[in-house]
């Protein structure tokens, strides 16, 4: 099944605010086993010139798609998830991210379109302070498998 | 930021010395938990076996992760890490026993204005290519 190519375009409401916290930084440095120090400790993160400790590139998985989930799924858009794998993923920055960052997340479904036989939907992510300073911006393709013909 | 690698003295076609992360099923678990994906296909192998997967396989954003991480030792500092994306193009199985390892290499594709380079990396999960398409560019000192 084709996906709903009305969704082009279709942004979302921007996320609530996420507050990067040291504690969630060191956590996911520990589960990519990354022993870095700038990722736990704020002198050694302010000795290498930033004002607190840093994220690693890919934490901005953890918020950015927020609660998207709802119209992902829903039937009007028309993605089988059993068959959904993620294709793609890139993270473009502006400023690395710091633990006390509290930032927003709005997101845009960019692109949907056939790749061979399968169907590829890409959402892209503004990451921003709630001040409205910009972070990065995400780039997730989903790719949703054709079934056996 | 601090690079600990100058601009300077990297060229254009070099490689960078290739690193073996080692993959185990508590490694999933931990990330599933630090990301809060807790798709089953990550953890439970009955149910990755069910839809059709060889067993359990990594996350593929662990995946991006251990290259992500592979780009930030070698660079010095994470916050030098401007642009990074990556294709998910294989799988990474995750056996119960043994695990797997990753085997991360990287080139300087190209020096770019304003300090900044392309790394093209390759990542392998038994032998084959897992990550393609995947880019990191840096800025150096």
């Amino acid at each position: 099944m084709p996906i709903n190519r009305d969704y082009i375009g279709r942004t979302f409401p921007p996320t609530d605010p996420y507050e990067v916290s040291r504690v969630k930084i060191r956590e996911f440095a520990d589960a990519i086993g990354d022993s870095n120090p700038v990722y736990r400790d704020r002198a050694a993160a302010q000795a290498s010139g930033h004002p607190d400790v840093v994220a690693p590139p890919t934490f901005p998985v953890i918020f950015a798609l927020g609660d998207t989930g709802s119209v992902l799924t829903s039937p009007e858009l028309g993605i089988n998830f059993a068959m959904v794998v993620h294709g793609e993923q890139r993270f473009v920055y502006e400023r690395p991210l710091y633990a006390g960052d509290v930032v927003v997340c709005e997101s845009t479904i960019t692109e949907i379109r056939a790749a061979g036989r399968n169907e590829l939907l890409t959402i892209e992510t503004e990451v921003k302070t709630v001040d409205g300073a910009h972070i990065c911006t995400a780039y997730n393709s989903l790719v949703e498998r054709a079934g056996a013909a | 930021m601090t690079a600990q690698v100058k601009y300077d003295e990297i060229e254009e076609g070099a490689a960078l010395p290739p690193q073996t992360y080692k993959v185990d099923r508590i490694d999933l678990v931990k990330y599933a938990g630090a990301s809060g994906d807790f798709n089953p296909i990550h953890w439970r192998e009955s149910f990755a076996k069910s839809v059709g997967l060889p067993d359990v396989i990594a996350h593929g954003m662990y995946t991006m992760a251990q290259a992500g991480k592979y780009v930030t030792d070698w660079v010095g500092d994470p916050g030098a890490v401007v642009d990074f994306g990556v294709r998910f193009s294989g799988m990474v199985v995750v056996p119960d026993d043994a695990g797997t390892e990753l085997e991360i290499s990287g080139v300087v594709e190209k020096k770019l204005d304003d300090n900044l380079i392309v790394l093209a990396l390759t990542t392998r999960a038994q032998g084959e290519k897992v990550l393609t398409r995947a880019k990191a560019t840096v800025r150096l000192a």
